[in-house]
């Protein structure tokens, strides 16, 4: 909200710098985001002297002047009648703006060359005579700026208000504030009103037929008005603030609205039906033209200021059109009132019309104000528009609006929430400052009575805040709490992800994090079955886009669209993971699963280029041993990796659920072809997405150590002649499934294909150690489990036996 | 006699002198010092010598016998190492190559950042806790005493999933989920992801936040800044001014924002603190009592407060980056600073 220092000076005293002001006030809670200075509407006039004052010889009407403006003596062109030489006038010099955006410029006018003009109050913009030059007081120097001259400049603040601070949404909130923090007297303005003997009660009438939502409606009649533009000095306090002009009677109630902040609206009287108002509900889809020319459809709950006959405001959001107050306006019925504010809330929510009175009445208006703001309004209208007032105005107040309840107030309790040690009569200064009735209860026990504009202070704590604010939040002691003895012990969920993000930088994986959001297209994209719960979104109702309508439901979609922006980008060889959240409606459920992921993407060659390494692309075998790793980090044994995954995005020969038993972790594999085509992408890339939920669940905890082994190991390597087909998981698994004691570990360390092997059939060679934790084993005791376990072997595989040896 | 020692020692050390390879020096080692040397010839005539001046010729030969071994001897063990290193040099490498490198990647920077607020309050006994992300209307606003139709609702934009469900706006809501579920003394933390229809140079419709929450028997605003001024100083260093403003939220009374002085410009005023000074980096305040008693806690027994910060703007400030948007382009070249 913008506030002008000159305006605020009207109600209060100020001897403090702008830039002290604006630090006094934020510490006090009104944070101001900003001080502008700001000129007057216009620029480049000086106080000028009039030297001479010749004939125009082209015009009658016009004179040939000689002016002193600091410099050499000027030439000036100017039709004025109260043209007289020795007077100090303002001149707009070359290159001067002026009110309307109207640039001075060196120009000839009958013939004769004009270097400047000389300004009427009304042309600048400062005054209403329009009737002939401004005549300055003579002690000013000619050549002075004209609006340091006359101390035109203003400084203008803008306050961030919060939500709470209601009062505060006007000139005379702030005044206030400041009042309060500097202990001057706040002084308002006349609200007096002086009367025609005609009642009002005999003009109009007030029907409140929704009190709930209307508790309180006050009008005043003012008759016999001349609609004009208002006076400068309106002018210049609306747009000091930011407030366009429009005419004298709307220009007041807007001018008594940044005042008080009492939102007032001014009907012609003669469009009002029947001559009377009536409060009532909206019709269910009754049409209406508010002010701004905009038809709105109209619900039930919007609540509406008609006449006899139909609707003419929209109540405390926008007046109508049909009974807007026009050029030759004579009769005007002012409204102040309030209005229940939430359901000013909803209405101007759902008309998406919030206005600035609208914003007011929905943060709650002094429900005691409403008067004081009519009679201001009718005062200034009777001022600026020549208009009479009648006697008397109308007030319906069917409904008390709670206001100002007492409130018990311990001195204990403000010290055992702020932690100082303040002492009564501090507190009750700063009470008293706050405009705030204080009765003593008994000692340290106060009762205290807000005043009615302080619509936020309802309870004990308020007070609080209250005297902390004021008393200022630098007194309050810095402590430090004592720390319970029972500290927390690191989450295993923490741990986990730390241990993953360790294992994966090492292995090269740089972190990325995506959007949640996503488009629902990725599942059309990664081609998934119609019964995949990967198709149940969580859907956005007010998205920013289509791209980002839906909650992700993979991660795996976000690290290929990052892998294309890369590769784009002209990053390549990647390697990328993600920790984070997938989000899967639930049927029924109120709110979705949400699980956690882990996603990883591997890409380009395996080694960033340099001498030591030939290019080679990276593989699935590349993006499985780092996930290897990570289950040996996270001592998770037993992981299996089985062919028989049918993701549709990947490869179907190049891919593999991850499992721990019978329960799948997750998939690794090489992307689908067909994606690449569908992504645009040319590389192909290895990614996976493993379940960390089921990580932190499977992850052991502390480490058991077993004793190193006293005695010597015995080694045998095996080669397989086996079908092409058998995957190596399958030997193993006939190798151990008699669980040999003896049989410490086995491994593939050779396959080959190729020369000297049949078409059809591979060579696995296995390495067998053998090792007894009591003795040295012999070959003997070798031979027996070994070739029991190369004849399980060939029986079940149909392997051959290419070659073995020790 | 004594002078043909003295012409035989000094021709035998010309020749070391003139010598290059072990050939040559154990050819003069033999010429001088072997059986039929010439040295040897001459101890052999010293039988010969009278007996007064055996004593003394016979020291001067051995001392020449001595000084043309030892010379001999060195230079045949220089020769030696300097052979040694030869064959070493021709294993020579480069060592200005650079070196095989093992690929290392980057933390995400949001995630370097929140780990570090989470460990400077871990030392402080809070405790990591969580909640949701879709989340219900009530524990997101109606819980933390921001009904309906409320201006407050104005404060934080919200992308609704259905009335009652919205995509969290900030991390308060773990609040009342934890007090729901556990007695006082409370202590926790509770980092993550949350959700604003926002979009510019300094918004993203997700960013990250970091809540915290302290409730117990006696707890003070003088506590909260007590931790808060701990906490800052810790994560921008010990010199670090910082202010406590009041403010609003419904669901902390008093509240207050905490600035810090601007660490681009020392307090002077520049773009990044838009010539205040200060840097607004945390919004906290003490416990409202509506709150306690959504939770049923008594308000007159425990006091607390409440805190929240966004880790993007906290990474902003720490690393100077000017864009928020970055952190969620994931381009390499940015992450890779990290």
């Amino acid at each position: 909200m913008l506030i002008s220092l000159r305006w605020l000076r009207d109600y209060v005293d100020i001897d403090m710098s702008p830039h002290e002001l604006a630090v006094r006030l934020t510490m006090a809670g009104l944070e101001v985001e900003s001080v502008q200075e700001r000129a007057p509407g216009f620029s480049g006039v000086v106080v000028a002297k009039i030297l001479s004052v010749a004939p125009h010889p082209g015009a009658d009407k016009l004179k040939l002047c000689l002016v002193l403006a600091g410099g050499e003596a000027l030439r000036v062109v100017c039709g004025a009648p109260n043209v007289k030489e020795g007077t100090l006038v303002p001149l707009a010099t070359v290159g001067a703006t002026i009110p309307g955006g109207f640039t001075v410029k060196r120009s000839k006018i009958r013939g004769e060359v004009s270097e400047g003009m000389l300004c009427s109050e009304d042309e600048l913009g400062i005054g209403d005579d329009a009737s002939g030059l401004m005549i300055l007081p003579a002690a000013m120097k000619p050549g002075e700026d004209l609006a340091a001259a006359l101390d035109l400049n203003d400084v203008v603040f803008d306050i961030s208000v919060t939500p709470n601070r209601s009062d505060c949404l006007s000139v005379i909130g702030i005044a206030r504030e400041v009042a309060a923090l500097t202990g001057r007297t706040l002084k308002y303005p006349a609200a007096e009103c002086s009367e025609t003997s005609e009642d009002i009660t005999t003009v109009t009438s007030i029907d409140i037929l929704a009190p709930e939502l209307c508790p309180r409606y006050t009008a005043r009649i003012i008759r016999n008005v001349t609609m004009k533009p208002s006076p400068a000095w309106m002018r210049m306090r609306l747009e000091s603030v930011g407030l366009r002009a429009i005419n004298n009677v709307v220009d007041v109630t807007n001018f008594v609205m940044m005042e008080f902040g009492q939102p007032l609206h001014a009907f012609d009287f003669r469009y009002l039906e029947e001559g009377r108002i009536v409060v009532r509900g909206a019709k269910e889809g009754e049409a209406f033209v508010s002010l701004d020319e905009k038809t709105r459809i109209l619900g039930a709950d919007t609540l509406m200021i008609c006449d006899g006959v139909k609707p003419v405001a929209v109540a405390g959001i926008m007046g109508g059109l049909n009974s807007e107050v026009v050029d030759d306006t004579e009769t005007v019925l002012l409204e102040s009132a309030f209005f229940n504010p939430s359901s000013i809330r909803k209405s101007a929510r759902l008309l998406g019309m919030g206005t600035e009175a609208s914003f007011r009445f929905e943060r709650k208006v002094d429900p005691e104000g409403v008067i004081r703001a009519l009679n201001r309004a009718a005062r200034l209208i009777a001022e600026t528009a020549g208009g009479s007032i009648c006697m008397n105005y109308i007030d319906q107040y069917p409904r008390k609006i709670e206001t100002a309840r007492d409130i018990m107030l311990r001195m204990s309790r403000v010290n055992d929430i702020t932690g100082m040690n303040i002492d009564a009569p501090t507190v009750l200064g700063i009470l008293k400052r706050l405009e705030m009735d204080v009765k003593e209860l008994e000692r340290g026990v106060y009762s205290v009575t807000p005043p009615t504009f302080r619509v936020d202070i309802e309870r004990e704590i308020d007070l609080i805040e209250e005297i902390a604010r004021l008393h200022g939040f630098d007194h309050i002691p810095v402590t430090i709490p004592a720390i319970s003895s029972v500290s927390g012990a690191v989450p295993k969920k923490q741990m986990v992800e730390t241990e993953l993000r360790n294992v994966l930088i090492g292995s090269g994986y740089t972190e990325v994090i995506n959007y949640s959001f996503t488009t629902p297209q990725s599942v059309e994209i990664t081609g998934l079955n119609v019964n995949d719960e990967r198709r149940k979104f969580v859907v956005l109702k007010n998205p920013l886009s289509e791209d980002m309508s839906v909650m992700r439901t993979t991660l795996v979609h976000g690290l290929l669209e990052t892998m294309r922006k890369n590769v784009n980008l002209g990053n390549t060889d990647l390697r990328l993971f993600e920790i984070g959240k997938v989000y899967i409606a639930g049927a029924g459920e109120a709110l979705p699963a949400e699980r956690e992921r882990l996603g990883a993407l591997i890409q380009g060659n395996r080694h960033e280029n340099g001498w030591h390494f030939k290019d080679a692309g990276s593989d699935f075998y590349d993006l499985k041993g780092c996930l290897e790793n990570c289950f040996t980090g996270l001592r998770i044994m037993g992981i299996s990796y089985d062919s028989r995954c049918r993701e549709p995005f990947l490869h179907p020969g190049r891919a593999c659920y991850v499992k721990k038993d019978d329960r799948v972790l997750g998939f690794l594999g090489e992307i689908h072809p067909d994606l690449r085509r569908k992504l645009d992408v040319k590389e192909s890339a290895v990614v996976c997405e493993l379940d960390c939920n089921a990580l932190v669940e499977l992850a052991a905890g502390a480490v058991t150590y077993r004793d190193i082994p006293r005695y010597p190991s015995v080694s045998r390597d095996v080669a397989f002649l086996v079908d092409e087909t058998i995957e190596s998981a399958t030997v193993i698994g006939i190798i151990r499934a008699h669980e040999e004691v003896l049989l410490e570990d086995v491994y593939v360390f050779d396959v080959y294909s190729g020369k000297g092997i049949p078409g059809g059939m591979k060579s696995f060679a296995f390495r067998f150690t053998y090792r007894a934790p009591d003795r040295t084993l012999t070959d003997a005791d070798v031979d027996r489990v070994h070739s029991g376990i190369i004849e399980r072997v060939t029986a079940q595989t149909g392997a051959k036996i290419r070659g073995s040896g020790e | 006699m004594r002078k043909g020692l003295e012409t035989l020692k000094r021709q035998a050390l010309d020749e070391i002198a003139g010598a290059h390879t072990g050939e040559e020096f154990l050819a003069i080692k033999t010429r001088y010092l072997g059986r039929k040397g010439l040295l040897t010839d001459i101890l052999r005539a010293l039988k010969d010598v009278s007996s007064d001046d055996r004593p003394l010729l016979g020291r001067i030969s051995n001392e020449i016998k001595e000084a043309i071994s030892a010379e001999i001897d060195g230079a045949l063990a220089r020769l030696d190492a300097e052979g040694a290193s030869d064959a070493l040099l021709r294993e020579r490498i480069d060592v200005t190559l650079p070196g095989r490198a093992v690929r290392y990647g980057t933390i995400h920077p949001i995630t370097r950042v929140m780990g570090e607020i989470c460990e400077i309050f871990s030392q402080l006994g809070f405790v990591v806790a969580e909640g949701p992300e879709v989340e219900l209307d009530y524990y997101n606003f109606e819980a933390l005493n921001i009904p309906r139709d409320h201006p407050a609702r104005d404060m934080q934009d919200t992308f609704y999933i259905s009335d009652s469900v919205v995509l969290r706006t900030h991390t308060s809501p773990v609040q009342v989920r934890t007090m729901e579920k556990q007695r006082p003394p409370v202590r926790i933390i509770s980092p993550g992801k949350v959700y604003r229809p926002d979009s510019d140079v300094s918004h993203t419709p997700m960013f990250h936040q970091v809540e915290g929450l302290l409730v117990d028997r006696g707890i003070t605003f003088g506590d909260l800044k007590g931790v808060l001024t701990y906490f800052l100083r810790r994560m921008f260093g010990e010199e670090t001014v910082l202010r406590f403003r009041p403010s609003f939220f419904p669901f902390t009374e008093p509240s207050a924002e905490v600035d810090i002085r601007c660490v681009m410009c020392g307090g002077s005023g520049c773009r990044v603190c838009k010539q205040s000074g200060w840097l607004e980096v945390l919004g906290s305040g003490m416990v409202d009592p509506e709150v306690f008693k959504v939770v049923g806690y008594d308000p007159e027994e425990y006091t607390g407060f409440a805190f929240g910060l966004g880790v993007e703007r906290i990474t902003m400030l720490k690393y100077g980056i000017s864009d928020i948007r970055l952190f969620f382009e994931n381009d390499l070249r940015f992450l890779t600073q990290f």
